[in-house]
């Protein structure tokens, strides 16, 4: 069935979710001083993962191709930069419902503008919105311009006096990260599996004949839309404060192409395929960086490379690994389901 | 038959530029009879079918159904107030299993998505809707197989299926033996055939032999006209429409 895999694949990521979760245990051993600075890049990773993921319920659960998506993310960036106070930490019980909620009417007004559009007025459209944020912000004296905002302390986690989580330490920001990743994956999980969700696949596998059975399926876009628009503002939130900065940058179409990079390396329409992806890309964009300053060429090469090679991504070689292709089907399938349909049982209620 | 008619068109009008493909129509569906579109290629069936369910509105004219105009009402709308239709392409959603097609389908009519959040029960009884009409259909053996991977029969039959789930009152059914061999043919006409007692359908169909079958009426459309309307019989029995079947030869060549 749609979007429930082998069990390869969910193996595959505790292995590797455990592997980079105790990073903190083996990393200095094997990395010494530059341990420190993994752990900095292990937590972006993490971040443009929850980013990534956010673009895959558009692009590959519904199907909608987006040039824009990075609005939200710098959106979310900047909020947390501006609203918070200039010599005291802001307090992450209303500032992350407050970068939550300014995404969510963001992504509520550009949705509504935008998802009547298909295909690729649909990505001219989204790119045109990321495009005039980039350019309101990079202009704007109390955005700071293209200096962007810094922000001074980290937003804190405390019940009362006591302090939950020290999000000043690395490692334990690291692991807020993670977790917050690993929330938004069940959630997305949760959602693809439901009954929206399969109203999703069904926009995206025919959309007039969604209409045709009685759906308004611009509202269930809709909705996805602002989805995506929040998990995707959170991670903008994560990165500023790894950061400690909001930069236009961040919301620009350069971080929106990055992201949909992530995707279409992962592999889309599998909301794990995008972690993978933005891991992969980050790790490929480190070695190429170190190479060369022309990194850009051997990125382009590797994706036009895993587009050819991988058409369903880093997520559809763990899916239908080569050697496991040629299997017989009734192997991965579930047992028996159909046995447990008893339709003469039902009772009759047409007339 | 003495009813009040559960759809009616007046003067139903489409044109495509210079070309009239439907050309003042007037056309009514009876509860309970199945209604058969016959005609040539290019008579305007399909064009019919679409300004029946509203996918393109009329250059003229109007469709009523049960007596009110559908006129300015999205197709999403007319499908909620109980005309279901299938195309002449088949029109499923690949990645989902049969059942979950169906569901989709039951799922809209029996109060939709954020309500069945709500409510175990009506997510019951929306699969158990589901699961009817696969039996109506026959493919319950295939509820769990992914529509793309089903033969272009079964295909076909689970568009019937979907479009039973959203319980209609009317339906729409394009060419629904499309493409299909001799035995998928007979297998769903006798489909149709066992949903003459509970179903209003109107039919448009190239095979003769399941339209005389299961038609009680048939309307007969050349160049966008009607030329023809009646019970099945006196259709059968028309010296015009046999004309317009056994082509223009024949037409001369009895002159």
């Amino acid at each position: 069935m749609l979007h429930r895999y082998p069990k390869r694949v969910a193996v595959i990521m505790l292995v590797l979710l455990a592997i980079v979760a105790i990073f903190p245990l083996w990393g200095p051993a094997l990395f010494g001083d530059q341990s420190d600075f993994i752990l900095e890049k292990l937590t972006l990773m993490v971040i443009l993962a929850l980013f990534a993921m956010s673009l895959d319920l558009l692009v590959g659960i519904v199907g909608l191709v987006s040039l824009g998506h990075a609005l939200f993310f710098g959106l979310g960036a900047y909020t947390l930069a501006l609203a918070s106070p200039d010599f005291d930490a802001a307090s992450l019980w209303w500032m992350l419902p407050l970068v939550m909620l300014v995404a969510a009417v963001a992504a509520l007004v550009v949705g509504l503008l935008v998802i009547r559009t298909k295909g690729i007025f649909f990505i001219m459209t989204t790119l045109a919105f990321g495009q005039m944020l980039f350019y309101l912000i990079s202009t704007a004296p109390f955005a700071g311009g293209t200096d962007g905002v810094f922000i001074m302390f980290r937003p804190t986690l405390t019940a009362g006096e006591t302090m939950l989580l020290d999000l000043d330490n690395p490692q334990t920001f690291f692991y807020f990260c993670l977790g917050m990743l690993v929330a938004g994956f069940l959630f997305l999980r949760w959602l693809t599996r439901s009954y929206f969700g399969q109203v999703l696949d069904g926009i995206h596998d025919n959309e007039r004949r969604m209409q045709a059975l009685g759906y308004a399926t611009g509202g269930y876009k809709l909705v996805a839309f602002v989805i995506a628009g929040v998990l995707a503002a959170i991670a903008g939130m994560l990165a500023a404060m790894q950061y400690g900065f909001a930069n236009p940058a961040q919301l620009g179409w350069h971080t929106s192409g990055e992201v949909l990079m992530m995707l279409i390396l992962g592999g889309m329409g599998t909301i794990f395929g995008p972690i993978l992806g933005a891991f992969a890309y980050e790790i490929l964009l480190y070695v190429y960086e170190h190479l060369t300053v022309h990194w850009p060429i051997l990125m382009g090469l590797t994706i036009i490379a895993a587009v050819l090679v991988l058409p369903r991504g880093i997520a559809g070689l763990i899916i239908a690994p080569p050697w496991a292709r040629r299997k017989p089907k009734a192997v991965e399938e579930e047992e028996g389901v159909a046995a447990h349909l008893h339709p003469a049982t039902i009772p009759h209620k047409e007339g | 038959m003495r009813q009040e008619p559960i759809l009616a068109t007046h003067g139903l009008t489409r044109r495509f530029g210079g070309l009239v493909a439907v050309n003042g129509v007037d056309f009514d569906v009876r509860p309970g009879e199945i209604h058969a579109i016959l005609g040539p290629n290019g008579a305007g069936k399909s064009t019919l079918i679409n300004l029946l369910s509203g996918e393109i509105p009329p250059s003229e004219g109007e469709v009523l159904f049960h007596g009110k105009p559908i006129q300015g009402k999205s197709v999403r709308q007319i499908a909620r107030m109980g005309i279901g239709r299938s195309h002449q392409k088949t029109n499923i959603f690949p990645r989902l299993d049969c059942l979950q097609n169906c569901e989709l389908a039951a799922r809209i009519h029996l109060g939709g998505v954020f309500g069945s959040w709500r409510s175990r029960q009506r997510a019951r009884q929306v699969s158990e809707r589901a699961l009817e009409v696969l039996e109506t259909c026959h493919l319950v053996h295939r509820a769990h197989t992914p529509a793309a991977d089903m033969s272009y029969g079964e295909q076909r039959q689970l568009q019937i299926a979907m479009v039973l789930a959203t319980a209609p009152t009317l339906m729409l059914l394009d060419e629904p033996m499309a493409g299909m061999g001799r035995e998928e043919t007979v297998q769903v006409t006798e489909l149709l055939e066992s949903l003459t007692d509970r179903y209003t359908l109107v039919l448009i169909e190239h095979d003769m032999d399941s339209v005389f079958r299961l038609a009680d009426r048939i309307t007969v459309m050349v160049d966008g006209c009607v030329l023809e309307s009646g019970p099945t019989e006196q259709i059968r029995a028309s010296e015009k429409v046999r004309d317009v079947y056994l082509g223009r030869h024949h037409e001369e060549a009895t002159a």
